[in-house]
């Protein structure tokens, strides 16, 4: 399976307010239509999508899945039995409640000129990021980092006019020492 | 299932081809008939199905009636039915047959033809994405890509089907792939590392639900069709009168309990009894055995049993705390939970409880007012007169379907078999002629509207063909009557699309070559259903001229609770095209 991504950003209502945002983890099958059984279910029972990533993992037959979802607790629940039912899935984990290290990735292409282009570059700078590719009207940054900081990066550089973006969606994983360390 | 047969000597012991490896194994899972519609894709399974005495096969008129024959085999015996079609528009026609299935829970395994794997995705000559078509509707379903993974897959398929929470599962087959060739090698085992359904129920949750059993005061068993499903009647009935706690039914769960049982309410939900709902009403303590909380049962969620514990058995933790929030989940095989349970609870003194109901059960039986002109509800009371609940109902969707439900006492399980879930009109009669070919022991009687007979009519060709021993009764009001009801009541009578011609279906019979009856008057409706019970060496049509507008009742409209319940009028009425008729005799019956 090719590593794939759904973001989508769209407005808040006020029930999105009180739901709360989930970060689910989970491990299916490397199979043919795993990710549209999971895509597909999200659709069909009316969940919300803020992203979903795909990729492989160590074992070859097996992909991991990080989705970023929103809902009350009984949506969560749900959520989390339905992808549970599905044949294809080895293991579903709500890393919300857990201490977890989450990475997002977006490539950035903004207009740049002569005058603009130091800032542009401190911001870069401050935010750990990379010119990756320059032109004399643009250049493409990297911004890694979690989804706050590739958010605040992308408010710093949209009075810049931001050409094109692409963005990976959250990728997580549950932290080894969950608090205690011997 | 699992049952060894002698390979036929006729097959090639060494590589063998997809097709060969297909019907050796449905052999290998025991699979005695197939109901199926061949095609261009399929041609080569149909070619290695030739030659084999091992698995009937039926070829009915449509693929839909394919499904729903295999829906019905599998409804009437608890084992996996099998439909086989061809790829495009033969796979496409399964769609409303496994939909119902996954609805209702059903056990099938589907096998669809499809085109050359290097043709997918070309558009070619009947090719459809029906593995992405069916993916929302199949509790699971597979592309087979190359031919050594066949055995395998069939396999899993029945596997999946047939445990857990059961369901329809789908398995693609590519025509080249069918063609190749590998040596087969059925597996003994499946084990599949990311399903492993949890039958047994936890300790911790059967100490809590047993806690709150033993101090109810109003108990309720409240039992769904998982209890058919897990073979769990005879737990049920041992669980039941232990704790002397009464039992309503969902359509789903007739007969899982005996309804001439003094516990039995019948059935519950917008037309349930009027009992059966009050008691749910009022009751300190409902316990869901294999039931969904469905909304046909609990019309308003907020004040369904609102005053109520609740214990909530179920094999799929999606369907606990879905609509309704439950005090004790108890995720687990419904007859395995049961038979734990029993030996966890003491009787419980309930008899002020059941005076009670048996008091609104005195006040509010199932009734009507029974004239000339015949009552759908008459001709069903009648049957089970007749029968004494020794016959196996196949209803339709809509009037005669709540009336067949309410007006025949259910005593045995897998004797009521019914679209519940997706409300499938033409389910009836296919569905009949495969229960037909799972049981011999009772009378397989298929009833009918005039709208949902004609939505499937084509099969009665099979079952003349087969000489499939189906009683097919058909309640003929002229109207699409629940549809009709609901304009009266709702819509201002404005009676929109829903009378309809039909043609004469005793010369429709007779042109199909099988015997048929027509009664047109109450006195004749015994006559007529014993000359069909008659019937042994194929199928019988009977048709019943009935009351047009006639209405189900109680009924607790959509979505509201059950202070809205209308039960039975008391100026009972039946209408003839707006006259009012006369009505003799009240008939009452009482569930229990």
């Amino acid at each position: 399976m090719t590593t794939m991504a759904i973001i989508s950003e769209k407005e808040t209502t006020a029930a999105d307010v009180q739901s709360r945002k989930h970060t689910i983890s989970l491990l299916v099958e490397n199979k043919f239509g795993a990710f549209n059984r999971i895509a597909g279910l999200f659709s069909a029972k009316g969940y919300n999508i803020d992203s979903l990533t795909v990729g492989p993992t160590e074992d070859d037959s097996v992909s991991r899945m990080t989705i970023v979802t929103r809902g009350d607790d009984g949506v969560i629940e749900q959520i989390i039995k339905q992808l549970n039912k599905l044949i294809d899935t080895l293991k579903v984990t709500d890393l919300t409640y857990e201490s977890f290290v989450e990475r997002d990735l977006a490539l950035i292409k903004v207009q740049t000129t002569a005058e603009t282009r130091p800032e542009i570059m401190q911001i870069v700078e401050i935010f750990r990021a990379k010119i990756i590719d320059i032109s004399p009207k643009t250049a493409t940054i990297e911004a890694v980092g979690s989804q706050q900081k590739i958010d605040a990066i992308i408010k710093m550089l949209k009075p810049f006019v931001i050409k094109e973006m692409a963005r990976t969606g959250r990728v997580a994983l549950k932290r080894e020492f969950q608090g205690e360390v011997d | 299932m699992a049952q060894q047969k002698e390979i036929p000597p006729t097959l090639p012991a060494k590589l063998m081809t997809g097709a060969e490896i297909f019907v050796r194994s449905l052999i290998e899972e025991g699979v005695e008939i197939v109901f199926g519609y061949p095609g261009g894709a399929v041609i080569g399974i149909y070619d290695a199905l030739h030659d084999i005495s091992d698995i009937k096969h039926i070829l009915t008129r449509h693929e839909q009636g394919a499904v729903h024959a295999a829906e019905g085999y599998a409804k009437a015996s608890g084992k996996p039915g099998v439909a086989l079609v061809t790829s495009g528009p033969g796979a496409t026609n399964t769609v409303t047959g496994i939909a119902d299935a996954y609805m209702d829970s059903v056990p099938i395994v589907v096998f669809t033809g499809q085109v050359a794997l290097k043709l997918i995705g070309n558009d070619a000559f009947q090719e459809a994405d029906i593995v992405g078509i069916t993916r929302p509707i199949t509790k699971h379903n597979y592309l087979v890509r190359d031919v050594r993974e066949l055995a395998s897959t069939i396999k899993e398929a029945f596997y999946v089907a047939t445990t857990g929470r059961p369901g329809p599962v789908l398995v693609d087959l590519p025509k080249d792939v069918m063609a190749s060739k590998t040596h087969f090698d059925y597996p003994k085992k499946v084990s599949m590392r990311s399903y492993n359904p949890h039958v047994e129920g936890h300790m911790k949750q059967l100490e809590k639900a047993a806690a709150l059993i033993a101090k109810s005061k109003r108990p309720v068993l409240y039992v769904g069709g998982g209890a058919i499903l897990s073979n769990a009647s005879d737990d049920l009935k041992s669980f039941a009168r232990k704790t002397r706690i009464p039992v309503t039914t969902t359509l789903h769960g007739l007969g899982s309990y005996p309804e001439n049982d003094e516990l039995s309410m019948g059935m519950l939900g917008m037309h349930g009894t009027w009992y059966s709902n009050t008691a749910v009403h009022y009751c300190d303590l409902l316990i869901a055995v294999g039931a969904r909380f469905d909304d046909r049962v609990t019309g308003n969620t907020e004040a369904f049993a609102a005053e109520a514990k609740k214990i909530h058995i179920d094999i799929d933790p999606t369907a606990i705390s879905k609509n309704v929030k439950v005090d004790v989940p108890i995720v687990g095989d419904v007859k395995k939970v049961l038979q734990k349970l029993s030996q966890m609870v003491e009787p419980l003194d309930t008899t002020d409880w059941l005076q009670t109901i048996k008091q609104w059960k005195a006040e509010h039986p199932l009734r009507y007012r029974n004239g000339k002109l015949i009552r759908m509800q008459y001709v069903i009371q009648k049957i089970g007169e007749i029968t004494k609940g020794d016959a196996v109902i196949i209803s339709d969707v809509g009037q005669h379907q709540m009336w067949a439900a309410q007006f025949f006492k259910y005593i045995h399980p897998r004797t009521h078999i019914t679209s519940g879930g997706l409300g499938t009109m033409g389910f009836s009669l296919p569905a009949a002629m495969g229960a037909s070919f799972a049981r011999k022991d009772f009378p397989i009687i298929s009833v009918s509207g005039d709208g949902g007979i004609q939505m499937n009519i084509q099969e009665m060709a099979t079952c003349v063909e087969y000489k499939v021993p189906v009683k097919i009764f058909i309640l003929n009001n002229g109207y699409l009557g629940m549809v009709r009801q609901w304009q009266e009541l709702f819509w201002r009578k404005r009676y929109s699309h829903v009378a309809m011609y039909s043609p004469d279906f005793v010369k429709l019979a007779d042109a199909y070559g099988c015997p048929g009856y027509r009664a047109v008057n109450t006195d004749e409706v015994e006559d007529v259903i014993l000359k069909a019970l008659a019937v042994k060496d194929g199928p019988v049509i009977v048709e019943f001229k009935v009351v047009p507008e006639d209405n189900v009742y109680p009924m607790i409209p959509a979505g509201q609770t059950w202070n809205e319940i209308i039960d039975v009028p008391d100026e009972e009425r039946s209408a003839v095209n707006g006259e009012e008729i006369e009505s003799e005799e009240l008939i009452t019956l009482t569930k229990g």
